[in-house]
């Protein structure tokens, strides 16, 4: 019975950031201050970098595969668009992990600018050039800045899970 | 940081083309199936957009349900928020009430008028029409595109292209139908371009949505003489919107005229579908 709250504890913690992303695609939750158009930001992009960086065993490829035809849904966007943002945004993660001795928040949130700035490109263009879909690239410019800047601080708090999800697993 | 060529290619290579330990796909092949689908996009076949239909439904009732906790949130904040409000609102709205009483005067005896020289010249009300009203289901305000899943699909008549108000106002039309639910572009997205009609002097232009809370009014004829505060309606030149249907009044903002909504586009809970042209009267 121990064994079992034990593994269903930390299967719990593990499902957390899945269910993070999962929650982000799925709900009306958003974090676009219309008031403040700049504070807008892409609360996802954070979720699928870091866990691909930290612990790519938590957040399969499958899974952002997934949500990000789920995001096209809700939205109403071209069905394959955000799985293509989302996996590159995942490859430059996996990358950086491959060549990365010393992780670090700060190193992270560096490689973390030209991902973004490329992810953001590729949907651009996908939308632009191939669907004539407009998309205003200076609102998109902003979220893309919101979200750089709010990468430590949303770090920071995976972190503390990350922590404790090594602690639950070791157990 | 290794940074040797080899190195380089090597990461790139694990990147995209190794699965690890859990991974049961590599990235490479989810980027091509992704691509794949963007391909289907294109294709209009009946057996496709089914299947599209199908999962659109799904996927909208599974985000209805997970939308649930947050949205139950946000009216339990303002029900608080007007408790603390209440003598305040009460004032306000007992002001307003006597305004109210003093216009519904005004407008009885406008609308008998109205009833009058509608018979004199013989013209048809614009608001009868047949609707459907549906229920917003999920909102999701993007920052790019501006739309709404409303709860009602080609299973109750509605059809690509129909206008969708709310109230009395034009919101947008119907841009995408499933069986069960359906797409509304609203009128302040960036591809939402409609042709108005500027009372009271008649001009003719195009509404193009800017992503806010106002539209810019474009194609305005030369020398206009456009002033603040005039009413803004469909023209209904393109034949796919009735003419006359209210959307807001003009506003200038940074030397540029724009279409302030009547409606308040990120609090739609219900809209109606038009789903036929206008009744004709009885002569």
């Amino acid at each position: 019975m121990i064994l079992f709250r034990k593994n269903f504890v930390s299967r719990f913690f593990n499902l957390i950031p899945l269910l993070i992303l999962f929650f982000l695609v799925c709900s009306e939750t958003n974090f676009n201050f219309e008031k403040l158009s700049f504070l807008s930001f892409n609360l996802i992009y954070i979720v699928i970098f870091y866990w691909v960086l930290k612990n790519p065993d938590i957040l399969g490829y499958g899974f952002i595969f997934l949500a990000g035809i789920i995001n096209d849904v809700v939205i109403g966007l071209p069905i394959g668009v955000s799985s293509i943002t989302y996996l590159v945004l995942a490859g430059f993660a996996a990358y950086v992990r491959y060549l990365t001795v010393e992780p670090s928040i700060i190193y992270d949130w560096i490689v973390f600018v030209p991902s973004v700035a490329v992810t953001n490109s590729v949907y651009f263009y996908i939308l632009r050039i191939f669907f004539d879909i407009e998309v205003d690239y200076i609102v998109l410019a902003l979220n893309a800045g919101s979200t750089i800047l709010l990468y430590p601080i949303i770090g920071i708090l995976f972190n503390f899970l990350s922590k404790i999800i090594i602690v639950q697993k070791n157990v | 940081m290794v940074t040797s060529r080899d190195d380089f290619s090597i990461a790139i290579r694990s990147a995209f083309l190794k699965k690890g330990t859990k991974q049961k796909f590599s990235l490479l092949a989810l980027i091509i199936v992704s691509i794949i689908l963007l391909s289907l996009e294109i294709i209009n076949s009946k057996s496709l957009n089914f299947v599209r239909s199908v999962v659109k439904d799904v996927i909208y009732r599974t985000s209805f349900i997970t939308s649930i906790p947050g949205n139950s949130i946000a009216p339990a904040i303002t029900k608080i928020q007007n408790y603390f409000e209440v003598y305040e609102q009460y004032e306000t709205v007992k002001s307003k009430l006597e305004q109210l009483e003093n216009q519904q005067n005004r407008i009885n005896y406008l609308k008998v008028e109205n009833d009058k020289l509608k018979k004199v010249i013989n013209v048809t009300d614009i608001y009868n029409y047949e609707s459907i009203t549906t229920k917003v289901l999920v909102d999701k305000k993007s920052p790019f595109l501006k739309s709404v899943i409303l709860n009602k699909g080609f299973n109750s008549g509605l059809k690509k292209g129909m206008p969708v108000l709310d109230g009395h106002y034009f919101v947008g039309r119907i841009t995408e139908v499933n069986y069960l639910s359906s797409r509304a572009l609203l009128i302040n997205d960036l591809n939402s371009k409609i042709p108005v009609l500027i009372e009271p002097m008649g001009y003719q232009a195009i509404m193009s949505g800017t992503g806010d809370k106002v539209a810019l009014l474009e194609f305005l004829p030369k020398n206009h003489q456009l002033e603040i505060g005039n009413l803004v309606y469909t023209s209904g030149t393109d034949g796919i919107f009735f003419p006359g249907v209210p959307i807001g009044r003009v506003e200038s903002i940074e030397k540029k005229f724009h279409v302030r909504f009547f409606s308040d586009l990120s609090q739609l809970y219900f809209a109606n579908v038009i789903t036929s042209k206008i009744i004709e009267s009885e002569q």
